[in-house]
């Protein structure tokens, strides 16, 4: 039998409890968490022989700047099957995580840096950005995991970086002079830096801080921004194009950055990585992922300072999450998103080998397929985000069908004690003891608010 | 890494291989017979759908919700013999017990002795005897001995293949959505479920529109779109029966028999339905439904006696019912017990002297052709002891 600690580690820290998790877990709840907390963060070995993001996109933009329609559709028709099976091989591979923990950041931090398939062209390459950009850097430095993010070319597509020129830049000129344009600067990337990845937005910054930040960021670009006569080959990488970039100091937020090129940019995000409104905006959204919607002021602080302290160290971080009291104090405070919801589901009722209509159709019903975000905020994690009249009935004829599924040897009571032994309502016991059948039974289990929080 | 399945491993008390797994080759028995099987799903109460009307010990236990004679067709009992008599929702079948196409067996259950709902149903279903026995169900191990495995004869009415037809012989289902619509009595007791929590509460109540929170489990009526997703499956199931290629075996279901109160009202709605649905499937397989059998099974049956709440407790003995050209009707089949004091199983339920597996074991040798052989070591394994009953076929 579980305990309340227990619990909350499974599922607040954890995607749900797996067969046998909880028994490893009972003896010291935090031990395992904390036990997941490693440097490098391993990837799974679903996601082993997927194409780099450089491969995706160089076979996108080749088939876009060279070829002919039909070889794009050839082109995007394959890349796409790719992606979803790259959709279900993650969303197994975090069914069957022996870290939970550090899939659950993971998710967090894929979502803190937002990329959707709302732009359409660089879909197929999103899953690899988060296995490229996220992945390695989830334990690592919250300067370096910025950086990766910030400078990966699906990023800069995303958020029209690739396509900002300085005005005063060879390039802006040229566009100046022949297109007439009085603004070549984009300044997308820029303002969801400040507002949505660092500072957040009541952090301290202007509008004047974002132009200058667009500015810093002109150059940064991807190889495949080419003329269908471009001499430069199309390639999928990161690429600085000195041509794009605005020349001459910047200031932003109150320092100066001297003239320095691509690195520029490396410098400006190294100092709003350490900036005390980064510490606090990133610890809200922490807070608010492990103790509640309404994350409470002392453990913001208290987790600020630890980012502080420790240089952005996201091991350190973390371990400081897993020592607040306010975590331990209640055990269902938050709803699942969606997605937490279909994995934990499987993880429970031991359904390793999740099937495309059990995990991808009620995805998408929900309208939550990964990376589908509706804008770079990314999804919203707060109850009412997920738990609207909608969401909630899609969510309950979902979860009937996938309890008719499921092998007949799964026993009701069982699992009740597996999946919300330790927090079980009254309610629930009872009107689970009455179900008229075992798969409705079971099916009440999951669709109970025990099981659809965490 | 963890096992992964070991939490599902220690749920099952016997064996957990598929029975259909092992065993020896048997020569596969083409049929052309058809056979329905709709199970009733939460405990009929057998004394209700057929009832001993005439017996003094009826009138007893149950002075306000037994049937009647005496109350006319519209509300009592429908006398068949003198004794027992048809609940009056089902009198739309009186025919074919005229006919000789309608069988009834009272006093009969699983050798399940226990009450609740999920392992009774669970037995009745994997056929070894044991709740949780095996994971695959009785009626697919059948199917192995009756085709080659060169056509599907199974079909599943529904989004999911119910325990008694999953297993390794490949089955049709038939469903008419992505995500199916959930039934009203799930939600309604998901509302009930969900009554101190606000967030979940509030969202269902708006989903639902009409369901209104906290309302008492007399609310938990069965609508009519459930007796009208029951006969479009009824539909559904006939025209593909009918089917010189189709399918031969159905399972059909319809849930809601759990009636621990206000059973009359319940009971009317849903046995209407059972009777327009048996009669769906005549017309539908038309030339096919003499070679036809339509068996109705429940998990259990329930309390002799009648509860406060005008209901009927969850019980042993219950009943079963075939139907069909190829049935040799127009009777009431089995051993009956009675209902005196000294006659009742555990002094409160009807005693179940007629073995469903019995019955199961006629259905698959007598109307399928199975192999006894097959039937008793593959499909209900460990049954040789348990002979079938005789004479229920043309």
């Amino acid at each position: 039998m579980q305990d309340i600690a227990s619990f909350i580690a499974l599922n607040r820290f954890g995607l749900g409890p797996a067969p046998g998790e909880a028994e490893a877990v009972m003896s010291d709840p935090r031990g395992w968490i904390a036990a997941q907390i490693a440097l490098r963060h391993r990837e799974p070995a679903e996601l082993a022989g997927f194409e780099s993001s450089e491969a995706i996109l160089a076979a996108i933009h080749t088939a876009r700047v060279k070829g002919d329609r039909d070889t794009r559709k050839t082109t995007n028709t394959m890349l796409r099957k790719r992606m979803v099976q790259e959709l279900l091989a993650r969303a197994r591979a975090m069914i069957a995580t022996p870290v939970p923990f550090a899939e659950r950041m993971v998710l967090f931090w894929s979502n803190h840096f937002t990329v959707s398939a709302t732009k359409g062209l660089i879909a197929p390459a999103l899953p690899a950005y988060e296995r490229e950009a996220i992945r390695p850097h989830i334990f690592g430095r919250f300067s370096e995991m910025l950086v990766a993010a910030i400078r990966h070319p699906v990023m800069l597509s995303y958020l029209d970086n690739a396509v900002s020129l300085g005005e005063n830049s060879p390039a802006g000129q040229r566009r100046r002079q022949t297109r007439g344009s009085t603004k070549t600067l984009n300044e997308n990337l820029a303002r969801e830096i400040l507002e949505l990845h660092t500072l957040g937005v009541n952090g301290g910054y202007t509008q004047a801080d974002v132009i200058e930040l667009a500015k810093v960021l002109t150059g940064w670009g991807h190889g495949g921004v080419r003329g269908r006569n471009a001499m430069r080959p199309v390639h999928g990488g990161f690429e600085f194009r000195p041509g794009f970039h605005e020349p001459g100091p910047k200031t932003l937020l109150g320092r100066t950055y001297p003239e320095d090129g691509d690195r520029e940019g490396l410098a400006v995000l190294s100092d709003l990585a350490r900036h005390p409104s980064t510490a606090q905006h990133i610890a809200t959204k922490l807070v608010r992922h492990f103790v509640s919607d309404d994350p409470p002021a002392d453990a913001v602080d208290r987790i600020a300072q630890v980012f502080l302290d420790s240089d952005g160290d996201l091991a350190e971080v973390s371990r400081g999450l897993i020592e607040l009291d306010a975590v331990w104090a209640e055990p269902l405070p938050k709803v699942k998103t969606h997605y937490e919801l279909v994995i934990s589901a499987h993880r429970v009722t031991g359904e390793d080998q999740a099937r495309r209509r059990d995990v991808l159709q009620p995805l998408r019903e929900f309208d939550h397929l990964p990376f589908t975000a509706p804008s770079p905020a990314g999804w919203g994690d707060r109850a009412t985000d997920w738990i609207a009249p909608e969401a909630l009935m899609r969510r309950i004829e979902w979860l009937r069908r996938f309890s008719g599924s499921l092998p007949a040897t799964l026993y009701p009571d069982q699992l009740l004690d597996q999946a919300i032994g330790p927090v079980v309502s009254d309610d629930t016991r009872l009107w689970v003891s009455r179900a008229p059948s075992g798969d409705a039974a079971i099916a009440m289990i999951l669709a109970s608010p025990e099981f659809q929080r965490r | 890494m963890f096992s992964r399945r070991a939490f599902l491993q220690t749920t099952a008390g016997g064996v957990l291989t598929s029975l259909a797994a092992s065993g020896t080759a048997f020569a596969a028995a083409p049929t052309e017979n058809r056979l329905v099987l709709i199970f009733l799903r939460g405990g009929l109460d057998g004394l209700h759908a057929l009832a001993p009307f005439a017996d003094p010990d009826y009138r007893r236990l149950r002075p306000v919700i037994g049937l009647d004679q005496t109350a006319g067709e519209d509300r009592g009992a429908i006398s068949l013999d003198g004794y027992f008599g048809l609940h009056h929702a089902l009198a739309p079948l009186k025919p074919l017990f005229e006919d000789g196409e309608l069988l009834f067996i009272p006093a009969a259950s699983t050798s399940y002795r226990r009450r609740s709902h999920f392992d009774g149903q669970n037995l009745l279903e994997n056929g070894s005897g044991t709740p949780y026995g095996a994971r695959d169900g009785w009626l697919n191990r059948a199917i192995l001995g009756l085709n080659d495995g060169d056509r599907r004869l199974g079909l599943a009415l529904g989004p999911s293949v119910p325990l008694i037809l999953q297993g390794a012989a490949e089955v049709q289902t038939w469903d008419d959505s992505a995500l199916p619509q959930v039934d009203e009595d799930f939600l309604m007791r998901l509302t009930q479920m969900y009554r101190a929590d606000p967030l979940f509460l509030d969202a269902l109540h708006d989903a639902t529109g009409a369901l209104k929170p906290d309302v008492s489990m007399d609310g938990m009526d069965d609508t009519p779109r459930q007796g009208r997703n029951f006969l479009m499956a009824a539909r559904v199931t006939a025209d593909l029966l009918a089917h010189d290629h189709g399918p031969r075996i159905a399972v059909m279901e319809l849930g809601g028999w759990d009636t621990h109160f206000a059973q009359e009202r319940r009971l009317n709605r849903l046995l209407g339905f059972v009777a327009q649905g048996l009669l769906e499937l005549r017309t539908g397989l038309d030339g096919s439904w003499d070679r036809t059998t339509v068996m109705v099974v429940s998990e259990f049956g329930r309390t002799v006696a009648e509860n406060a709440s005008q209901g009927t407790d969850h019980g042993t003995g219950g009943i079963a019912m075939l139907a069909g050209g190829a049935v040799k009707g127009g009777r009431i089949a089995g051993n009956w017990p009675g209902l005196s004091p000294n006659a009742l199983w555990e002094e409160r339920d009807l005693r179940p002297t007629n073995a469903y597996e019995s019955l199961f074991k006629s259905v698959l040798m007598s109307h399928l052709g199975l192999d006894q052989g097959f039937v008793e070591t593959r499909v209900f394994p460990g049954s040789a002891g348990l002979s079938p009953m005789d004479g229920l076929f043309r």
